[in-house]
């Protein structure tokens, strides 16, 4: 019988099935994921992923690298910790548009800010899906969810957009219907020093696709194949045939010297070498 | 000699009185070897504002860390002396800046040109401070001349030393000449 | 070799006690009147090769240090009321994953902004139960600029060999006020930095069997991957929801404490011998105590002081015995009576509980606390 090609780094005897419903996307980026590391080659010891709280926050107990579950909200200011301890671990963030945008906010601009060494995989599926689909900061304007019973009031973040702003050294975003280009954005941003972001639009059929009548599992995806466009081919449409799609691909991508190497300069400067 | 003494300093924030309270502390406890405790009481602010910083040496142990009973008390402000000296021992030392300090409710207060000298002879005001530990050290002999001076060359910037030696100088001056 | 002495502010004693220890990892974020530590920290962290970080706020600060710790560093943090607040919820995640780490807490005025640069006493209840569930807590609390080195040294020991977060409790008194110590030379205090797993990594469980005081654990990235989380999990460190692994995970942080009191708690006496009135005091407040029981023995009335240095666990053993020895004991606290409810909880005797209180921003006075002597033996 031949393995799954994932399955070297899951936690199949542990911690399977997971919690998440059929049609969910996050599966789908967990596979990314894992494609992406191996096919950098690195070690499951060498990995550390850190996730909050949330639907795509328990990834981290299906995955086999070091793994920190923590409190909502909270996975960057952790993650910023274990990388500054020991900056030969790569870190990856776990977490979803709640936890990151919402109570983790703060967290989430001053990495970016401070240039922090991570890659955060910000999950988003528009909605509060373990709580049982209330309004996040990603959930469009008009749109319905348990707590928006009349369409939400609130206007609603672009997480790539507020990345770059708060100094971001790369941002991406994919989808989770085009996997294989999702698993090449991951790739890129885990080998970018500094703060990265990829964005993957995953869907929650069960909660924000119900609420909004947009159908099943099957029937988001295929949204999400008919109204996304490449940032490459969108530059050249004009405005009106971009409006309201998903743009995908690498939105910024700079060099820059990520905190933990800074750090290390002042240390040295500090022990007068 | 007493062996406890309560020693204020107070004046206004930016004035130099925690730091001048933690000269006379090293130098009184690390340098002449005493028992010593130093506290504070500040505002919120870093200038401006009531600054007190409290130093009680003692040959025995200190439980107790804030003054009860002044010996010795520096006034750098009127605002200063009128919230702090109330609680003044009978026979406590009581020296005010003659320049800030200008009405005085007691009798047998020593007013020197502290702040006045510091202008006038260092070119500079915040060195008052080390005017008045100096002059503290010559009237009351609670701090050894040399103590102070090691504490306070500890502690000053680097390349400051020659314009604190002289504020040492100049307080040394003005406590003897009280004392006449 | 000449004695080193230094003339220190109990932050920085906190803080040079800290790098005493072997802490290579300070986050934290600014607040009146602990800052002095974080600044110290910064300054003499790089030096040693460790890191210093100022996060966004307190819940990064403690965040990022339970990060750190989880890959192996010893990390503290520090704050005062604000910020403490702050982190309750994460210092309850420390509990519960089992990190060790050190948050120092310069106890201020409060409640809300209150007195950010006057002392007080009143965080004790919120050391024990801020953070909620049942979970254990160590907090130890100084009195002197020595006590402020010594303890934050024995407070890294107790947070490596528990396995937990361990506050230290001190208040802006201690925390500002300078004193003279002699630096403990290396090598003079004991260190403790608990084991590394010698088993194979298949081998491993991250929270072994029975109580883990003293046993080998794993850093993240030395070999043995393993999972921490927040929700009640079972010894691999995977959530749970079977009730005996619940039940065995609850249990084992409370036994960690319950089995080890003697070990934990240190109780400080002086004049207790022949003492018919105790006076029951710590941190700032038990200087104010010293002196008093000094001058009433002067006056020869049989008054000692008991002065804990472990607030949490309580010294609820050494309390009890003194309770049944006393005529009276007087409670002297700089809060409107947190001490005092602990008193009268383990009061099986009846014993007569007489609290002295201020919570006016100053310290309690000598006199206050003789007066309440003096008027016992009338």
């Amino acid at each position: 019988m031949r393995m799954h090609p994932s399955y070297e780094m899951l936690r199949p005897g542990k911690k399977f099935p997971h919690v998440w419903c059929p049609g969910c996307g996050h599966g789908i980026v967990q596979g990314a994921i894992i494609r992406a590391v191996q096919k950098l080659g690195w070690s499951r010891d060498e990995m550390v992923m850190v996730s909050g709280i949330g639907c795509s926050s328990r990834m981290p107990v299906y995955v086999d690298f070091n793994s920190l579950h923590t409190a909502h909200g909270r996975a960057i200011a952790f993650a910023t910790g274990v990388k500054l301890h020991n900056p030969k671990l790569h870190v990856i963030v776990i977490t979803g548009d709640g936890d990151a945008l919402a109570i983790g906010g703060n967290h989430f601009i001053h990495a970016a800010r401070r240039n922090a060494d991570l890659t955060v995989i910000l999950m988003n599926n528009n909605i509060y899906g373990m709580t049982g689909g209330q309004y996040s900061p990603t959930t469009p304007i008009g749109k319905r969810a348990s707590t928006a019973p009349y369409g939400t009031a609130e206007r609603d973040f672009d997480p790539c957009a507020l990345a770059k702003a708060a100094g971001a050294a790369f941002t991406a975003r994919g989808v989770a219907y085009n996997a294989l280009e999702l698993e090449k954005l991951i790739e890129t941003a885990l080998t970018k020093k500094g703060f990265s972001l990829v964005e993957a639009i995953s869907p929650c059929p069960t909660l924000y696709g119900r609420l909004n009548k947009e159908g099943n599992a099957v029937k988001m995806l295929q949204w999400q194949k008919a109204n996304t466009i490449n940032i490459k081919a969108a530059e050249k449409l004009p405005m009106d045939q971009v409006t309201g799609k998903i743009i995908t691909g690498i939105f910024h991508d700079v060099e820059t010297v990520p905190y933990t190497e800074i750090y290390d300069r002042i240390i040295k400067k500090a022990q007068g070498k | 000699m007493k062996n406890r003494y309560e020693i204020r300093l107070s004046g206004s924030g930016g004035q130099g009185m925690i730091t001048a309270g933690i000269i006379l502390a090293e130098a009184a406890g690390v340098y002449d070897g005493k028992n010593v405790v130093q506290s504070q009481s500040y505002g919120p602010e870093a200038r401006g504002g009531a600054s007190k910083a409290e130093v009680i040496i003692s040959d025995k142990e200190i439980f107790y860390p804030k003054a009860t009973a002044i010996d010795i008390l520096l006034a750098m402000t009127q605002e200063a002396w009128e919230k702090y000296s109330s609680d003044l021992n009978p026979d406590a030392v009581a020296i005010v800046d003659s320049w800030y300090v200008k009405d005085l409710d007691k009798p047998g207060v020593i007013s020197l040109p502290l702040s006045l000298k510091a202008r006038e002879e260092v070119g500079l005001e915040i060195i008052a401070n080390v005017i008045a530990l100096a002059a503290i050290a010559q009237i009351t002999g609670v701090v050894s001349k040399e103590a102070l001076e090691k504490s306070l060359l500890s502690r000053v910037p680097k390349g400051t030393e020659e314009k604190n030696r002289m504020a040492l100088e100049i307080g040394f001056r003005l406590g003897k000449e009280a004392k006449k | 070799m000449n004695k080193d002495i230094r003339l220190l502010q109990g932050n920085e004693a906190c803080a040079l006690g800290a790098i005493y220890a072997g802490c290579d990892f300070f986050g934290g974020y600014p607040i009146t009147p602990s800052t002095e530590i974080a600044e110290e920290m910064a300054l003499l962290l790089p030096k040693k090769g460790g890191k210093f970080i100022q996060m966004e706020d307190e819940i990064a600060g403690i965040g990022t240090i339970l990060g750190a710790a989880a890959a192996g560093a010893k990390a503290m943090t520090a704050t005062s009321g604000p910020g403490f607040s702050l982190m309750m919820e994460l210092l309850g995640y420390g509990c519960m994953a089992e990190i060790p780490c050190v948050i120092v807490n310069v106890q201020r005025g409060g409640p809300s902004t209150g007195l950010p640069t006057k002392g007080a006493q009143a965080d004790m209840m919120q050391a024990r139960w801020g953070t909620h569930g049942d979970h254990p807590t160590i907090a130890l609390c100084p009195s002197s600029v020595e006590e402020s080195f010594k303890l934050t040294v024995k407070a890294f020991n107790l947070a490596e060999k528990f396995r937990m977060p361990v506050i230290l409790l001190l208040d802006e008194f201690i925390g500002h006020m300078r004193e003279k110590m002699e630096m403990p030379a290396a090598g003079e205090l004991e260190l403790y930095t608990h084991p590394q797993p010698t088993v194979s990594p298949a081998e491993y469980t991250h929270y072994g069997d029975g109580t883990s005081v003293g046993g080998p654990y794993a850093s993240m990235g030395s070999g043995y991957r393993f999972n921490i989380t927040g929700l009640t999990h079972d010894q691999h460190g995977f959530p749970t929801g079977r009730s005996d692994e619940i039940q065995w995970k609850m249990d084992r942080l409370k036994d960690k404490i319950e089995k080890h009191r003697p070990e934990l708690v240190e109780v400080d006496q002086e004049f207790m011998d022949d003492a018919e009135i105790a006076v029951f005091s710590y941190g700032g407040a038990a200087r104010s105590a010293q002196q008093a029981i000094r001058e009433a023995r002067a006056k020869g009335i049989k008054a000692g002081l008991v002065r804990p240095t472990t607030i949490w666990p309580f010294p609820d053993q050494a309390l009890e015995e003194i309770l049944r020895r006393v005529k009276t004991m007087i409670v002297a606290e700089i809060s409107q009576g947190q001490l005092l409810g602990e008193i009268q909880r383990l009061n099986q005797t009846h014993t007569k509980v007489i609290p002295v209180q201020r919570y006016d921003g100053e310290m309690l006075t000598p006199n206050e606390v003789l007066n309440a002597i003096v008027e016992v033996t009338k």
